[in-house]
């Protein structure tokens, strides 16, 4: 390996680890034989992808494999002294104050019924660092020091009370408070929006930093890694399939699955896949002054008054004929209810919405079915959208039977070529979703999508669930089918790279109001609202490759 | 992204050989043979159930006798055995009536919504106030006693659960995405109902079912054992046992294995339930 | 911006005021469902039972206007609901056909009796039921584990008037040890307690385990356990804390297993109780005691109910004191 070796002995090395999860049928490998090591002070990222064994790998190091899980071979040396043969009490003494854990969703990791300060509190008090008093205030410091305002009064606050981005913040202040040597964070930010997340992981690292604490970062997103990370290594099917120097790594990529993770990566920079398609044509679907209000009922308990919520503040947006609109935006934005609105889903409080000359807005019962014939809408969670109990071609051929469009032979015909289509064989049309993979699984839904022939697709996150080199096949097979039935997109994403990708035009949107609208190029290369320009400073992979921490 | 290696390893494997959960395999067995009592008693005794032999008179378990006789000398196995059919019966007749009626009022109740919805669940919560053998027990007074109004009450007082369990399901699936993606496919809601909602929600509540077969055994047996149920001669299985009280110090025979016909029944029941109800978490 | 920190077991006064209207609403529903069953359904059984109380089964149709006009059922059926429903309203259900006592007084009377095996009972449910629970999910002991949380299922499936019988047979009969009826020192009070326990603790022990193995698998777990907590403290003080919130609910449940279960463990025993007095009243077709008893059953659980739906905010913070967020009222199943 080409990595920059140090002089010092590692802080961790982990040697020929193998783990494996026993089953009903048998034992499954999780681990097979890894090797790696980590240096004080470093930031080492592990990158894979969903299943690849990164999270346990995580988990063995903490001792803390779910049940079923076990250790089979290997050594895991932390500072000298072996942990996967120690007593469980030495075991929990290393815990938290050599080696500590930022996880996964900070939405559920946390106790729900404790309040955050006594949460960072307890581990000053297991270790007996404080007493209870002491660690009580300590624990506001430590608050502070992880960047949570008013400490003081946050700690006396439940996890429910504070949004995502905080709580994640409680989990790093617990994650320090003991000062351990490595800390490791399991994707720690991928449950919070682009602009959040850089400002925690900023902070986690310049924290890690300033203590001379190791991190190891277990991670999906290349990018992050490559932003973060000094060095970095890929995880494949249990294996680490290559390591080294971040920069090194990512510009010569030896093993062929990292060159396929590199390749398959969208970015901000190099070539579009496709030029930007002028908009000459007219507009097939055009929204005008849209708003939407929903009812919140107030959680405080004293007032029971209803607030009403603009989720859909005044949108305006055209889609000509055969291009790709993308709606761009976090959580909360208000871009998948402005999409709703669009298909008819939803009644707007105000505005209108016109598709192809017809009012979306003012039609109901069978006129909005007709209607609904000519559009389509894909979700983002292609776990949920398809029915468990039905086969594939059922599936597929659902619409056909709505709207009773030819016979039985006649929509299994249909069903076939839109399969076909989105290159899933004949094969699959009897399967059922429990058995696919979830590309596969979207490719049905794209299918199901394109089977009547509609006009226009809206598109609601439609790769976010998906790994990252399944997201480019299905990037790829959108863009096909739009070239082949001359279809015309509404592509909802948070992902700007995967927008720049794909869409003609840009509307990028916050708290329910259009921030900016215009072509890709325009709005993704030189932006000119400030919220977009922030946007796009957090999105990963954008700083030079292996810088390092300050 | 979750890492789905620790997901997938913890759900048990499907098609799992039926010999590899042995406890599985006997209840089924234990299951099998009950029902062959109820439908072919002969098969299974040649001994008659209702009339005695006066001179062998509570005599202990032996090979002419299994489970021994009782004061007027019937053989207590042909009694069990005879008695299936009559326990099984209103088990039966509880369960289909629980089921049924709460099944449809839950399914109103969670695709209708509003008023429909408020009306049924408010008369839910009173039916959950009651506990159900006193539920039971008012229906039996109002009734009249005999098995099949014991069967009728136990099932009436069984309606709530399953009227819950069927809302809950319905609205589960009726919020699902892929019935919204139904809607979007211009899918007519008499379609939403019969080929999504139906079949999805559905699953839960047979599960449910099976498992009220085992409680219903219990209440059904409890409210003969109180004298509710069959009259006297007839072999039903909780009125054997409360025959039997008098005869405790003296014939421990004419109590236990009526119970125990009763609680293997239950435990076999609820084993299979319970392996239904995993299969069912798969999908 | 400043923080708004809302402190948790405060409970408002309006919300108090709407959780004890609904429970009125229920409990009158409740009376109302009894009357509904026990006066208005089809089948003369109160008149034919009423008729061979004063001797005879065939009681000419003079009489039995006599007795129909002697317990008001003459009148229409709003007339005698409302007559009914101001008199329960006083605590009056009316007279027992058979004793001649007013059903209120006999359900009083049988209380005390009733309670000196209930109280026993739930104590040894929630300890046993809950140590099982505890036990088994705590246990890194596959096979301790698996034949802990067998039991449960065990407990449920049993018939408790057998298990009575059982228990008699070894005690009394074998052993000589325990008395097999009666109501006469502590000694009586052993065998009923066990019979009546055995079935509500293994629906305790079923629900806290199911609800403490789904905390377990929670997240938050792993997270207190990279702090470097021990597995006790980890298992009692987050776990615990967590699944007994959904398990409080079967508070109850419960109460409600433990006065329907006197029906049965009393008779089997020979003793006085409510359990007793109910299954002769069914036997007799005395329809107001049987109604009292109902009434009184519904009051117990929806009193309890209240006093959880109180005590809940204070246990789990995240519970907002709206209609619809009253802890789920779920009758378990075997």
């Amino acid at each position: 390996m080409t990595q920059p070796t140090r002089p010092t002995q590692p802080l961790l090395s982990i040697g020929d680890l193998t783990v494996s999860y026993r089953t009903s049928r048998g034992s499954v490998p999780a681990l097979r034989g890894v090797n790696l090591d980590v240096h004080s002070g470093e930031i080492i990222a592990l990158v894979g992808e969903s299943g690849s064994g990164k999270s346990t790998l995580a988990h063995a190091v903490l001792g803390l494999l779910p049940r079923g899980g076990s250790l089979d071979s290997g050594s895991i040396r932390f500072e000298g002294t072996e942990l996967s043969t120690l007593p469980d009490r030495a075991l929990r003494a290393v815990r938290g104050t050599g080696i500590a854990l930022v996880p996964q969703d900070p939405v559920v990791s946390l106790d729900p019924v404790k309040k955050v300060g006594d949460q960072v509190a307890e581990v000053l008090v297991i270790h007996g660092i404080q007493g209870r008093r002491g660690a009580r205030s300590a624990a506001a410091e430590l608050l502070a020091r992880a960047g949570v305002d008013h400490p003081e009064s946050r700690a006396g606050q439940y996890p429910h009370e504070l949004s995502g981005g905080l709580r994640q913040r409680v989990l790093i202040a617990i994650a320090l408070a003991a000062g351990p040597k490595l800390i490791i964070a399991d994707e720690p930010t991928s449950a919070l929006d682009v602009t959040v997340q850089q400002r925690i992981l900023d902070h986690l690292q310049e924290l890690a930093a300033a203590s001379d604490t190791a991190i190891l970062l277990v991670t999906h997103d290349l990018g992050v890694a490559a932003d973060r990370a000094e060095r970095i290594a890929v995880m494949s099917r249990g294996r680490i399939v290559e390591q080294g120097g971040s920069r090194s790594l990512l510009a010569a990529p030896a093993h062929a699955y990292t060159r396929e993770l590199l390749a398959a990566a969208p970015s901000l920079t190099g070539p579009r896949p496709r030029p930007e398609r002028e908009s000459e044509a007219e507009p097939l679907v055009e929204a005008t002054g849209l708003v939407k209000t929903f009812a919140l009922r107030s959680s405080r308990r004293d007032a029971g008054a209803v607030r009403a919520v603009r989720a859909v503040d005044d949108v305006s947006l055209r889609i000509p004929k055969g291009t790709t609109l993308a709606l761009v935006g976090e959580s909360g934005s208000g871009k998948s209810t402005t999409a709703r609105l669009l298909l008819g889903l939803e009644r707007p409080r105000a505005g209108t919405v016109s598709f192809g000359g017809a009012d979306v807005t003012a039609a109901s019962g069978e006129r909005l079915r007709a209607l609904r014939r000519r559009m389509q809408l894909i979700y983002q969670n292609p776990y949920a959208s398809l029915n468990p109990r039905h086969a594939v071609g059922t599936i597929v051929a659902e619409p056909l039977r709505a709207f009773g469009i030819g016979n039985r032979p006649e929509r299994e015909a249909r069903a076939r070529e839109a399969l076909d289509a989105v290159a899933l064989g004949a094969s699959m049309a009897r399967r059922r979703p429990g058995e696919l993979s979830g590309g596969q699984r979207q490719r049905v839904a794209i299918a199901r999508a394109l089977v009547l022939r509609p006009e226009f697709v809206v598109c609601d996150e439609p790769v976010s669930a998906l790994d990252v080199s399944v997201q480019a096949q299905i990037l790829e097979l959108l863009m096909d089918v739009q070239e082949e039935f001359g279809l015309t997109y509404l592509f909802i994403s948070h992902d700007l790279a995967v927008v720049r990708q794909i869409a003609d035009r840009v509307v990028v949107m916050r708290a329910g109001r259009v921030q900016e609208a215009g072509p890709a190029g325009e709005v993704l290369g030189a932006p000119r609202s400030a919220y977009t320009k922030e946007l796009l400073a957090a999105i990963p992979g954008r700083r030079g490759v292996g810088e390092e921490a300050a | 992204m979750p890492d789905t290696v620790i997901g997938s390893a913890r759900s048990r494997g499907r098609n799992r050989p039926l010999w590899h959960a042995p406890g599985l395999v006997l209840s089924l067995f234990v299951l099998v043979i009950v029902v062959s009592w109820a439908l072919v008693p002969n098969w299974w005794t040649t001994h008659d159930p209702v009339t005695g032999v006066p001179a062998e008179r509570l005599l202990g378990p032996s090979s002419a006798h299994l489970f021994g006789t009782d004061e007027t000398g019937r053989d207590v196995f042909a009694r069990v055995v005879h008695g299936a059919a009559l326990s099984l019966q209103a088990t039966v007749i509880a369960v289909l009536v629980a089921l049924v009626a709460g099944s449809l009022l839950g399914l109103v109740a969670g695709y209708r919504g509003g008023w429909a919805d408020s009306a049924i669940m408010r008369v839910v919560d009173v039916l959950l106030a009651i506990p159900s053998i006193l539920l039971s027990l008012a229906l039996v007074t109002a009734l009249g006693f005999g098995t099949t109004n014991v069967a009728i009450a136990v099932g009436v007082s069984r309606i709530a659960d399953f009227a819950r369990l069927m809302r809950a399901e319905t609205l589960r699936v009726r919020s699902s995405v892929y019935v919204e993606a139904a809607r979007v496919s211009g899918l007519r809601w008499p379609g939403v109902l019969t080929r999504h909602v139906l079949p999805n929600a559905f699953g839960p509540v047979l599960v449910l079912g099976v498992l009220t077969f085992g409680t219903a055994v219990l209440e059904v047996s409890a409210l003969s054992f109180l004298g509710f149920g069959a009259m006297p001669p007839a072999p039903e299985w909780g009125s054997l046992v409360s025959s039997g009280r008098g005869f405790l110090a003296t014939a421990w025979w004419l109590t236990t294995f009526p119970g125990l016909a009763i609680a293997a029944v239950v435990l076999a029941g609820n084993r299979v339930a319970r392996a239904i109800d995993r299969e069912t978490e798969h999908q | 911006m400043g923080v708004a920190v809302v402190t948790a077991g405060k409970v408002p006064v309006s919300y108090v005021l709407r959780r004890l209207t609904q429970t009125v609403l229920v409990l009158w529903a409740a009376f109302t469902l009894s009357f509904v069953i026990l006066y208005l359904l089809p089948g003369d059984a109160v008149l034919t039972k009423l008729g061979s109380a004063e001797g005879g089964i065939t009681a000419d149709p003079e009489e039995l206007a006599a007795i129909r006009a002697e317990y008001g059922m003459d009148e229409p059926v709003l007339v005698q609901y409302l007559d009914r429903l101001f008199a329960a309203l006083t605590g009056d259900f009316g007279t027992s056909v058979t004793t001649g006592e007013t059903a209120t007084h006999m359900v009083v009377s049988a209380l005390p009796s009733t309670l000196a095996i209930a109280v026993p009972a739930l104590v040894l449910a929630i300890v046993i039921g809950g140590g099982v629970a505890l036990l088994g999910t705590y246990t890194r002991q596959r096979w301790l584990g698996q034949l802990l949380l067998s039991l449960p299922p065990l407990g449920i499936s049993l018939p408790p008037f057998w298990v009575g019988l059982l228990l008699i047979q070894l005690f009394s009969f074998e052993l000589r040890l325990l008395p097999a009826m009666g109501a006469e020192g502590i000694s009586s009070v052993i065998l009923p307690s066990v019979t009546l326990a055995l079935p509500v603790g293994a629906i305790v022990a079923q629900v806290l385990a199911k609800s403490l193995a789904t905390q377990q698998a929670q997240p938050y777990v792993d997270v207190v356990a990279a702090k470097g907590a021990s597995r006790v403290r980890v298992h009692i003080g987050h776990v615990l804390r967590n699944a007994a919130v959904p398990a409080l609910t079967l508070a109850g449940v419960v109460t409600g297993n433990l006065l329907a279960g006197s029906v049965v463990t009393e008779t089997v025993f020979s003793r006085d109780g409510i359990g007793r007095v109910t299954a002769d009243a069914v036997t007799a077709q005395d329809i107001p005691v049987v109604q009292a008893v109902i009434v009184l059953a519904a009051a117990v659980f929806v009193l309890i109910n209240l006093i959880v739906d109180l005590v809940y905010p204070v246990l789990d913070p995240r519970i907002a004191h709206t209609p619809a967020a009253g802890p789920a009222k779920e009758r378990i199943h075997a």
